[in-house]
């Protein structure tokens, strides 16, 4: 068993972490502005992994596996999921913005069970698991006790550069000023002259971009993708950015590190421990402290 | 007899009219075995549509869960009349035998155990809204997926096997019945009224007096309740119980019943869950009858996962044409006690 702290579980848990991080990101805005847990955006993740998939062998032809073609292909991934997730929010989400809160929950599942089924059902993707291609030659270095690849590298720049933009864009720009005021409130932000709508539109384009990023990320460091990928790390995001507070960016991006660290290190102990693990931190968080680690409690309105 | 004076007796002699005739076209062979098991299917995601609909349309509270309560009573019942009691399977033309009596104590023991972790599970997390809720009762129905995974005494990821079949279309249909009454009565009592100020207005009917944590705790076990013996039942059918029956995408197949039925019409979810059932069997053989054709030289088979998709399609297309169902807030006549003539 040895020491229960390792610096490879550390890395490894830095790199899941980028994934979630990526994923919470997209959670904790929509539901920061909408109120909606978007349970279909674990299927964003899935169908950025398929797009990254789909574009490798199309630019593959031209372009010898590299930095560029990792490039291309998350440009690819991050504008279909980003797509998929502002056509979900025009066509579902959109008309029932001022209905009761649960319907657009259960608005967001009927999303995600047809986008799972609908992945599995179609015939060129079907429903079998899909190695994903090596969209660059893979090195690895050892520091200290730990074995580190240029994957591991990947997926933390670029997790920290689309991290450091949102936070750029929500803290210094016009468009970021007006996020955080539909966040607070929505109707006197449109006494403003915000455009609401448009800004939601905008929240789900960055939340989709950051999911197909991920989906990337995760197609590149687990080789192995399928229709049914997105649930589990979706909730797992999910319970991240709970843990970081829900609706808070920084928080979710610290829940997501957590989380991951977490995970890794209760896999290496336990694999049922692994798979478990979340719940329980998902658990005590509910009943130690709701609101998370950097929430803010809000009272009822009446 | 309380219970049996408010309900018209003109129900009872309907239901009573409908399992006789079931029961004669079974004896003449008109209805053979696999439409029995369709019928006895979809009676007993009756009382699981029901029961949920008690959580999620009468409380206003949200259980992605349901499913995980179906497979305590499954697991439980099905371990006391297999593993421990060891119970032989039923002589045909016996109604009421030895281990048929012990079959039904187990399926109510394996109730209880499920009321049980409703309340192990509802009381902490029923301080929580709407949202928190979903995600709580989602992990917990994964969490009862992970350990019956992970036990070898009821099989793990075999599942528990032979079960003896002690669940047949009478023992169903009483059980069923009983359940409707029991939930209908509940709902149009005092404290189906207190359920329902708790969905329309939490604080209002905490301003009330109503005690809403104590209510909504009890929408959750007498939900988790009915689910446990719809599953006790089920395994007893089925002769099996299997984790993945229990997983996530069974209990949204519920939702849909109860959504598409209509949110807190106890009604709804009774016609939702015979017609989703019969219609799935029909769309399953139906798609499973498309020959495969050719498309730009690979051969493509329309199979029967497109009954999900269509099924999805149904549940966001219900949401948002008609958020509150088809029955809405609706009940059948039957399904009314006794309205006072003025």
């Amino acid at each position: 068993m040895g020491s229960l702290f390792s610096l490879q579980q550390f890395v490894n848990g830095l790199q899941l972490g980028s994934i979630y991080a990526l994923i919470a990101l997209g959670y904790t805005m929509v539901y920061g502005i909408v109120r909606l847990i978007n349970f279909a955006h674990g299927d964003f993740y899935m169908i950025g992994a398929y797009a990254a998939y789909a574009a490798f062998f199309l630019f593959n032809a031209y372009i010898a596996p590299g930095n560029v073609l990792v490039f291309l292909v998350l440009i690819v991934a991050m504008v279909v999921g980003a797509a998929v997730a502002m056509l979900s929010n025009r066509l579902a989400y959109r008309p029932l913005r001022y209905k009761p809160r649960l319907s657009s929950l259960v608005t967001a599942i009927g999303i995600s069970m047809f986008l799972e089924y609908f992945f599995s059902a179609f015939p060129l993707i079907g429903p079998s698991p899909r190695g994903f291609p090596e969209v660059l030659p893979k090195v690895m270095w050892t520091i200290g006790s730990a074995q580190v690849s240029n994957y591991v590298v990947i997926d933390l720049v670029v997790a920290a550069a689309l991290m450091i933009g949102l936070t750029l864009l929500i803290q210094k720009s016009a468009l970021g000023r007006a996020m955080r005021a539909v966040a607070q409130d929505k109707d006197a932000a449109k006494l403003m002259g915000i455009n609401v709508e448009g800004i939601i539109s905008f929240t789900f384009l960055i939340g989709g971009a950051f999911a197909g990023a991920a989906g990337l990320l995760a197609g590149l460091t687990y080789p192995r993708i399928m229709p049914y990928m997105g649930i589990l790390p979706g909730l797992k995001a999910f319970i991240a950015a709970v843990l970081g507070g829900i609706g808070n960016v920084p928080g979710a991006m610290l829940g997501a590190y957590i989380m991951g660290i977490a995970e890794t290190t209760a896999n290496a102990y336990n694999s049922l421990l692994g798979e478990g693990i979340a719940f329980v931190i998902l658990i005590l968080v509910l009943l130690v402290r709701p609101t998370g680690i950097l929430g803010e409690k809000t009272a009822d309105k009446i | 007899m309380h219970l049996l004076k408010k309900f018209p007796l003109l129900a009872a002699a309907l239901c009573f009219y409908i399992v006789v005739t079931i029961l004669s076209l079974d004896q003449v062979d008109i209805l053979n075995g696999y439409f029995m098991v369709i019928i006895e299917r979809s009676l007993i995601f009756v009382i699981l549509a029901a029961s949920l609909n008690l959580i999620n349309g009468i409380t206003g509270q949200f259980s992605l869960g349901h499913m995980g309560f179906a497979a305590v009573g499954a697991y439980v019942s099905g371990t006391i009349t297999t593993l421990l009691l060891k119970l032989p399977p039923p002589a045909p033309d016996a109604i009421f035998s030895g281990p048929m009596l012990v079959f039904l104590v187990a399926i109510v023991v394996g109730g209880l155990c499920a009321a049980g972790v409703g309340f192990l599970i509802g009381f902490p997390s029923l301080r929580l809204k709407g949202d928190y809720l979903a995600i709580m009762t989602l992990g917990f129905g994964e969490i009862i997926r992970t350990i019956l995974n992970n036990i070898d005494y009821v099989g793990g990821p075999r599942g528990l096997l032979g079960i003896p079949k002690f669940s047949n279309f009478g023992v169903i249909t009483l059980f069923t019945f009983l359940i409707i009454v029991l939930l209908r009565n509940l709902v149009q009592s005092s404290h189906g009224r207190a359920l329902l100020s708790v969905r329309e207005n939490e604080l209002a009917s905490e301003l009330c007096g109503v005690d809403t944590t104590k209510y909504k705790v009890l929408g959750f076990v007498i939900g988790a309740f009915c689910a446990g013996i719809a599953g006790g039942l089920l395994a007893h059918l089925l002769q099996l119980a299997h984790p993945t029956q229990y997983g996530f995408l069974p209990s949204t197949l519920l939702l849909i019943m109860v959504y598409a039925g209509g949110m807190g019409s106890l009604t709804g979810s009774i016609l939702a869950a015979f017609s989703l059932t019969f219609l799935t069997e029909g769309l399953r053989v139906a798609f499973d009858n498309i020959p495969s054709f050719n498309l730009g030289g690979t051969m493509v088979r329309v199979g029967t996962e497109w009954v999900m998709v269509i099924y999805a399609v149904l549940l966001i297309l219900i949401m948002l044409f008609r958020t509150e169902g088809i029955m809405g807030m609706r009940e059948a006549k039957l399904l009314i006690i006794g309205e006072k003539k003025k």
